[in-house]
């Protein structure tokens, strides 16, 4: 486990008695005075058996500090790269002299596309993340070569697309066609990795709200992806993420962009179901 | 005189030690609720390395889930497991060494690591690089310091 980082509050959390460990926090999250985010919602039907009884946000789960930097703009060291997406938005790239503007014009045409993904493609007879059909674009609108699944330039464009939906309920589909990749990532959820034995579920749904050594551990929720991270002062993916979370059980973890965090993203994102679309949220 | 004497001493220190081969993971023999009845080396453990054990993160990181009063110094312990406060009570040398080496077999399904087991994990890193193990995996912690951690929780008793 990685439990390098350290909050004030955590230590905090730790010395003052009658202070609760256990619980995140009632604030109400509202980005640039206008923005209203539900940042606490009901358990989506398919989640009935889950040992929790209503869906959160990390948000609840940072110090008044690292919320307030998501509050408002100027204060998100996340929209730097939203800013360097649009550029990349605006430029035309590969062999067909086009960039994302000749075919989408403004990326406000983008409103509504990241709560509904992951979703299945027909063309594709796959089930596809927002970086996969960027990259779609890239080559076959484009002729341009496919940025790397996790790598900043996709992120920044994960940014910017995340960014016209925000404030929308997360609303991916679960039934037909993607049914089979979601059953995969909720047993992958559910499975103990590693030597240390350590499943999504047994951090993130058992013991939220707990301190595992400094880390307060939230729902694990992706409704505020990609995430601005004070520890590493980037921006950081859904599947960098994961990849982080299942090393730390001493596991031979997957790669971003596997079939298996596909599938895993499609699960953990109707986990969030009602949650609003954050990103790009700030986190430690 | 007094050399020949420390130095007699120190020769049967070591056939000692190795007489005493540590019990292999597979060979632990555990009672049907979960406990070790035997030392898993044959030499007495040190509460002062146990602690540390307990401590460091690079070692046992049992803070991650526990908090001890103890181990006033340790910052950031965690509450995801019970309070170790009491233990020693709770629970005797050969029921705890058997929920260090392995409390799979006295809580069923339980968060904590099996500390003192190989097999039987799905995709098992090597440690937290997240490539795959190489080999046969070392158990997360030495027989030696098993003993040890023991050695520690014994001491942590409420009078
Ligand atoms: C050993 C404990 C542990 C396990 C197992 C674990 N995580 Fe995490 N995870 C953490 C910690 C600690 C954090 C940082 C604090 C937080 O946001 O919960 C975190 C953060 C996250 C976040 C970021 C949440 C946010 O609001 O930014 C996501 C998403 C996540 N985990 C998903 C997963 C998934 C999916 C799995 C299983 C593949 C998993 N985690 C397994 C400990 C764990
Ligand atoms: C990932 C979490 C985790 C870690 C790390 C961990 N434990 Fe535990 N431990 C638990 C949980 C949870 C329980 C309670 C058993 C249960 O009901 O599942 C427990 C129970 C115990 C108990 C019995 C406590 C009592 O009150 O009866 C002892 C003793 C113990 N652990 C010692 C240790 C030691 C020593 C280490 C490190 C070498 C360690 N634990 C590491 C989670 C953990």
């Amino acid at each position: 486990m990685n439990f390098k980082s350290m909050t004030a509050v955590a230590a905090l959390m730790l010395t003052l008695p009658g202070v609760s460990l256990a619980d995140p926090d009632d604030d109400t999250l509202i980005i640039n005075g206008e923005t209203e985010i539900v940042t606490k919602a009901p358990l989506p039907a398919h989640m009935e058996d889950a040992n929790m009884d209503q869906i959160m946000s990390g948000w609840h789960f940072r110090s008044d500090e690292t919320q307030a930097l998501e509050m408002d703009d100027f204060d998100n060291p996340g929209m730097i790269f939203v800013d360097a997406g649009l550029e990349q938005w605006n430029t035309v790239e590969g062999s067909k002299g086009n960039s994302c503007a000749s075919c989408h014009e403004d990326p406000s045409s983008m409103k509504g596309v990241r709560a509904v993904y992951p979703k299945w493609d027909e063309k594709a007879g796959e089930v596809q993340t927002l970086a996969m059909q960027i990259n779609d674009c890239r080559e076959a609108n484009m002729g341009a070569e496919p940025y790397k699944y996790d790598s900043g330039p996709m992120v920044n464009m994960e940014a910017l697309i995340t960014l016209q939906s925000r404030g929308m309920p997360v609303n991916v589909a679960i039934d037909g066609p993607a049914a089979d990749a979601w059953a995969k990532g909720k047993e992958m959820y559910y499975t103990r990795y590693g030597q240390l034995e350590l499943s999504c579920a047994n951090c993130h749904e058992d013991n939220y709200g707990n301190m595992i050594r400094a880390d307060h551990l939230s729902q694990g929720q992706i409704n505020g992806f990609p995430t601005y991270r004070l520890k590493n002062a980037k921006l950081n993916t859904v599947h960098g993420r994961f990849k982080g979370c299942i090393r730390d059980t001493r596991a031979h973890t997957f790669n971003p962009g596997s079939e298996e965090f596909v599938a895993l993203e499609l699960y953990v994102a109707s986990r969030g179901n009602g949650l609003s679309v954050e990103g790009p949220s700030v986190r430690n | 005189m007094k050399l020949s004497t420390t130095l007699l001493t120190l020769s049967v220190l070591a056939a000692g030690s190795a007489l005493a081969e540590p019990v292999a993971p597979s060979d632990v023999q555990f009672d049907d609720y979960g406990a070790v009845a035997e030392s898993l080396t044959g030499q007495p453990g040190d509460p002062a390395k146990g602690a540390e054990v307990l401590s460091k993160r690079s070692l046992g990181n049992c803070v991650a889930c526990h908090q001890v009063s103890a181990l006033p110094d340790v910052p950031f312990q965690g509450n995801i497991g019970p309070m170790l406060d009491g233990v020693g009570d709770r629970w005797n040398e050969a029921e705890l060494r058997g929920i260090v080496s392995d409390a799979k077999k006295t809580y069923p399904g339980t968060m904590m690591p099996s500390y003192y087991r190989v097999d039987d994990y799905v995709r098992p890193g090597n440690a937290f690089t997240g490539k795959a193990a190489e080999g046969p995996l070392d158990p997360l912690l030495t027989a030696q310091q098993i003993e040890d951690v023991v050695a520690f929780l014994v001491t942590l008793k409420d009078q």
